[in-house]
């Protein structure tokens, strides 16, 4: 049998479609990699207290109370690691292919990290996985943490470190977010995430934890694991203050500059890319939420990075379109259709405004020394990047990559990605392209499989 | 409730439906991998399996991701050098 739709990905974007397409009376299939509903935003351990510290656990509470009570065939710990063109599209999960006549990608996105001397030592992470270690196993990171980098994300993973009791020596922030005062326009009609940034920063205050804006880490040192940063002032262009280095000592660091969206399956199929302001590569979109690729979907952070509230809506649209698509009468009414259409546009201005005030801070290049680990599952320092386009004469990422393998292990540039294509533009004196990002991002096999596993399948 | 596994030949108590990378980081372990070329200590970064640095040799199977296998009661992990095999 077909399924009207597959959604993969059970974090809000996906979530919200399922529920949405559901209501609407389709057949619906929910894969998601995890053991658990909620995907990182709402990850969590099942048990008492697992709403300690979300935002909107209500709204997944509601969620994934209506999904149990519903026909979604929801099949967790089901990473998607390929999708056959369609209609119908053949989904492969370790266990099983499931097949639908349309499809949803809502694969969410990690951490967006930038190297610097020492960021290979044990005890730096990304604040995503001090967030992960926290919310989905109750373990703290570490008992004196630094918490660095750019953007909004930083403050609720400071505030969960101190909720559990951790002491929290600093919030490093690249960006200057007095900026949002001069963006009314952007502001205008997301006021809950200004009074969400607000509580975040009362908390901080409450335990007298420094929050610094325009200071980047620029160094970790340890031997075994990390016992102290280096940190800098950025000046307005965000390079580091010459003579404004300080020394921190702390036992972990959760380190990242916004985020990647996870675009392996989308790309498999062909689907269109742009660069987004934030310099991540993200789908191409129709006003309804299609891809290039006609009937395949796409909603959250995959469309552009935006967090949770824009997630939702844009799975709630989706949910509704490919009902509509799958010949089911709307569910929608135009009212609500509008405000869906309003918010969102409102949720995307703030998200552009964001990006721009939270951008990585341009002058990281130099932070780097040439024995700094840049691809870190092959080990490439940037000395031999710097060789690739200075001697060997590489003008793209492409190249550079194959002249020196960054990207080319274990995790095939999820991590070193965007750095290496940003590091390349600046050695060729150039600004960062699509086809520099795109470079790192195609991985046919969107996730590890067995050969026992491919062995087995029919066919 | 609690149960424990072993790591490198000691007992590591931990909690049910803890991944192995969470019970090794609150048993105060903070590598338990060394990369194949510089022979560097790495341990937990993404914590959500995208960076495939944790990985680890659990019940003889290397390259295990740490952040991702929950931990059961008795298994045996040990520290991975280089690609494990």
């Amino acid at each position: 049998m077909s399924y009207d739709v597959a959604v993969v990905g059970a974090g809000p974007a996906g979530l919200a479609a399922a529920v949405a397409a559901v209501r609407a009376g389709c057949r619906v299939a929910l894969l998601d990699a995890a053991p658990r509903l909620g995907g990182q935003y709402w990850r969590h351990r099942g048990g008492e207290g697992d709403d300690a510290g979300h935002r909107a656990w209500h709204v997944f509470a509601r969620l994934s109370a209506e999904l149990a009570g519903s026909t979604v065939d929801y099949s967790a710990g089901s990473a998607v690691w390929f999708v056959e063109p369609g209609p119908p599209f053949a989904l492969h999960t370790p266990d099983a292919v499931v097949r639908a006549d349309r499809i949803v990608l809502a694969t969410g996105a990690y951490d967006r990290s930038l190297p610097f001397p020492g960021w290979d030592l044990p005890g730096v992470v990304t604040p995503g996985a001090a967030q992960a270690l926290l919310k989905g196993s109750g373990v703290a990171i570490g008992t004196r943490v630094v918490v660095a980098g750019a953007g909004p994300f930083l403050l609720p993973v400071a505030t969960g470190l101190l909720a559990a009791g951790v002491r929290v020596v600093g919030v490093y922030e690249a960006g200057n977010p007095r900026r949002y005062a001069r963006a009314p326009g952007a502001v205008a009609g997301t006021a809950g995430k200004l009074r969400e940034a607000a509580g975040y920063l009362a908390a901080l205050a409450r335990h007298r934890v420094p929050y610094r804006t325009r200071r980047a880490v620029v160094a970790a040192y340890g031997n075994s694991s990390v016992s102290s940063v280096d940190i800098s002032r950025l000046d307005r262009s965000g390079s580091a203050v010459p003579g404004s280095v300080r020394r921190q000592p702390c036992d972990a660091l959760a380190i990242g500059y916004g985020f990647t969206p996870q675009l392996e399956l989308p790309l498999a199929l062909g689907c269109a890319t742009r660069l987004d302001v934030d310099g991540s590569l993200v789908l191409t979109v129709d006003v309804a939420g299609q891809t290039s690729i006609p009937g395949v979907y796409a909603a959250g952070e995959v469309t552009g990075v935006g967090g949770a509230l824009l997630a939702l809506v844009e799975g709630r649209l989706v949910g509704a379109v490919v009902a509509v698509a799958a010949g089911r009468p709307p569910v929608l009414t135009e009212v609500e259709l509008t405000r869906l259409l309003t918010r969102r546009a409102a949720l995307r201005r703030f998200a552009a405004v964001m990006h721009e005030i939270h951008a990585p801070p341009a002058g990281w290049p130099a932070w780097l020394r040439d024995d700094t680990v840049v691809c870190r599952c092959e080990e490439v320092p940037l000395a031999r990047i710097r060789s690739a386009v200075t001697e060997l004469g590489a003008t793209d990422a492409r190249t550079v990559k194959s002249f020196c393998r960054p990207g080319m292990g274990w995790c095939q540039g999820r991590v070193c990605g965007y750095a290496t294509a940003a590091l390349t533009a600046d050695l060729c004196g150039r600004s960062l392209t699509a086809a520099d990002v795109s470079a790192f991002a195609h991985r046919p096999i969107a996730q590890p499989v067995r050969l026992a596993d491919l062995a087995a399948e029919p066919g | 409730m609690s149960y424990a596994f072993r790591f490198d030949g000691r007992e590591v108590p931990a909690q049910p439906g803890q991944t192995v990378a969470a019970a090794l980081w609150a048993a105060g372990v903070r590598s338990w991998r060394t990369t194949r070329d510089r022979g560097a200590p790495r341990g937990l970064f993404c914590g959500i399996g995208i960076c495939f640095d944790c990985l680890v040799t659990i019940d003889g199977a290397p390259n295990q991701r740490a952040c991702l296998v929950p931990v059961r009661a008795g298994m045996v992990v040990v520290t991975q050098p280089g690609v494990g095999r």
